[in-house]
């Protein structure tokens, strides 16, 4: 039984901000700046001094440490500083969750939230770093060709894909649903670059099951959030957001090395998806826009099973175009373009839009907007997920 | 071809040389298993105290704790579970060598550990999950290090052309 201990309500996200988004390589600044310009910017959304921050948290080894962020921004009193296991985009909701924790726990009153990449400056995750000798979990790996992330993880699609009979339509709606909703996103670094059936059909496979449009852009810039405790919520100007539930973390062995998780056809949310329904005292049926993490559309798939919205076996039916796109379709998925169509920046841009969905003020609003859900990168292990909402949902 | 002692190896490397050479451990947990197959051998983790199965090598059991966790040969058999063919080269040895492709085995008389490997012959076949699969030594014994891969062929496929045409 679920503990009532409980971040329910309890911190809201009151600003958030982004740089501009760019191609990889592509940032005309350094990715220091570009965190500080973004933690402005939601310092700025927020309408709180940034050097009021008391507290950084942040993710995936994310290389701008706190303590020099803090001496950037002539921070007064520095108090928490927290960063999640674990790489790619599976910590950014933790991320969020720990820093809710710390303020609910009064280790901090106002705690940003960020992550940035510049990929000019330190080079891609798609392309492996040249070694002449490899050990320990990649050395059942590289030896056969299966480097990349995409490499690593499209078995797992394939399995899922082949227990559950899903062809590969399911996987090009949801690549579709992400270009759709970046038309009309001028932050889309694919604004303008619509993607059809036919564009994504004849384009070149990276690794089967996955196509190119299968697989997420890599991109230059950085996103923040300011989080405060929820009795001072209604003192900033935006509409406040709250933390309704989050949950991090891997089923029985999810990390066994050489393809050992029993549960291998997964995106790693059996159990977490679990917590977080319990912690945010939702369900599925209450859920008004998914922002999933796509690192690949196979672990988006994954996902949205494990998180209830349809059974294994009714993927292929589930999955069509129009149940996924804003702001009618039964499930309106990545509503700003995602990883694939908006900007790659490790999921936080996902949880800008479920903040942006909840206040109302989304590009693609969905009416349904007191519950919104944020799936972090699946598939790796651990993962985290969170659930937002308005103070309706209190 | 297949050797005296009934294992099947080759010295023709599937992908082209240049990806990393795979080792032990600097604590040399895996040393066993990559001793094991350059001697021909699949060697897979078994507890002494509870006769768990376990892969990839852990120093302990995972289901009864004890640190006696020991190694037995198994055959190299097994099942395909799941499978994918790269096309997009990630690293600059593998400019040409696409497409190719890589299975996850499962291997039954080892409680169902699952191991990695390229399958070997046509790249473009339909690959059937579910499909028998034996085990082929590819030995690098050249390298510097030393090092052997555990490579597949359909066990329907008795050709004898290994590595493809």
């Amino acid at each position: 039984m679920m503990s009532e201990r409980s971040l329910r309500g309890q911190v809201a996200i009151a600003g958030v901000g982004e740089t501009r988004y760019y191609k990889h390589g592509e940032s005309p600044h350094p990715e220091f700046r570009l965190v500080l310009m973004a933690i402005l910017e939601a310092c700025r959304d927020a309408g709180i001094d940034p050097r009021d921050i008391d507290g950084f948290c942040s993710y995936s080894n994310d290389r701008n440490i706190p303590a020099r962020l803090a001496s950037a921004l002539g921070t007064k009193r520095l108090r928490t500083s927290l960063m999640q296991w674990g790489g790619g985009g599976g910590g950014c909701c933790a991320a969020i969750a720990n820093a809710a924790a710390a303020i609910r726990s009064g280790q901090a009153d106002c705690v940003v939230v960020f992550r940035g990449l510049a990929q000019g400056q330190f080079g891609r995750y798609g392309r492996a770093a040249p070694a002449r000798t490899v050990e320990g979990e990649p050395s059942y790996e590289v030896p056969y060709g299966v480097l990349s992330p995409a490499q690593r993880f499209a078995m797992k699609a394939r399995r899922y894909m082949h227990e559950n009979s899903v062809g590969h339509e399911a996987l090009r709606s949801i690549a579709m649903a992400a270009y759709h909703h970046a038309q009309s996103n001028p932050r889309a670094v694919r604004y303008g670059k619509p993607l059809d059936e036919e564009t994504y059909d004849n384009s070149r496979w990276i690794v089967e099951p996955f196509r190119l449009f299968d697989c997420c852009m890599e991109n230059d810039g950085a996103a923040a959030a300011v989080l405060i405790p929820a009795e001072r919520a209604r003192d900033f100007p935006n509409k406040p957001v709250y933390i309704l539930g989050a949950a991090a973390g891997a089923d029985y062995r999810a990390a066994a090395t050489s393809h050992n998780a029993p549960n291998y056809a997964s995106a790693t949310f059996a159990t977490v998806a679990t917590d977080l329904y319990a912690s945010a005292r939702v369900s599925p049926a209450d859920v008004g826009s998914v922002q999933s993490y796509e690192n690949f559309t196979g672990g988006v798939m994954m996902a949205l099973a494990e998180h209830g919205f349809f059974k294994p076996e009714e993927t292929s039916d589930f999955l069509r175009l129009d149940n996924l796109l804003a702001p009618h379709g039964k499930l309106p998925l990545n509503t700003s373009g995602g990883n694939l169509a908006e900007c790659y920046m490790h999921g936080f841009e996902l949880i800008i839009e479920a903040t942006r969905q909840v206040r109302g003020t989304a590009i693609n609003q969905v009416p349904r907007n007191d519950v919104a859900l944020v799936i972090g990168g699946p598939m790796v292990f651990p993962v985290s997920n969170l659930m937002l909402g308005s103070e309706a949902t209190l | 071809m297949t050797n005296s002692t009934g294992h099947i190896e080759t010295t023709e490397s599937y992908l082209p040389e240049g990806l990393a050479i795979p080792v032990a451990e600097t604590d040399g947990l895996s040393a066993p298993y990559r001793a094991g197959l350059r001697d021909n051998r699949l060697l897979i983790q078994r507890c002494v105290a509870c006769r768990n199965w376990q892969f990839g090598p852990e120093w302990i059991c995972h289901k009864c704790h004890s640190f006696d966790v020991g190694w037995e040969e198994v055959p190299a058999e097994g099942v395909i579970y799941s499978w994918e063919r790269a096309w997009h080269p990630v690293h600059p040895a593998l400019k040409e060598a696409g497409p190719y492709l890589v299975v996850v085995v499962e291997v039954p008389q080892a409680g169902g550990v699952r191991l990695l490997g390229n399958l070997l012959g046509d790249p473009l076949v339909d690959v059937p999950i579910g499909a028998q699969v034996e085990g082929v030594f590819e030995h690098h014994r050249d390298s510097d290090p030393p090092y052997t891969l555990l490579q597949w062929r359909l066990l329907t496929d008795h050709s004898g052309d290994i590595g493809g045409s």
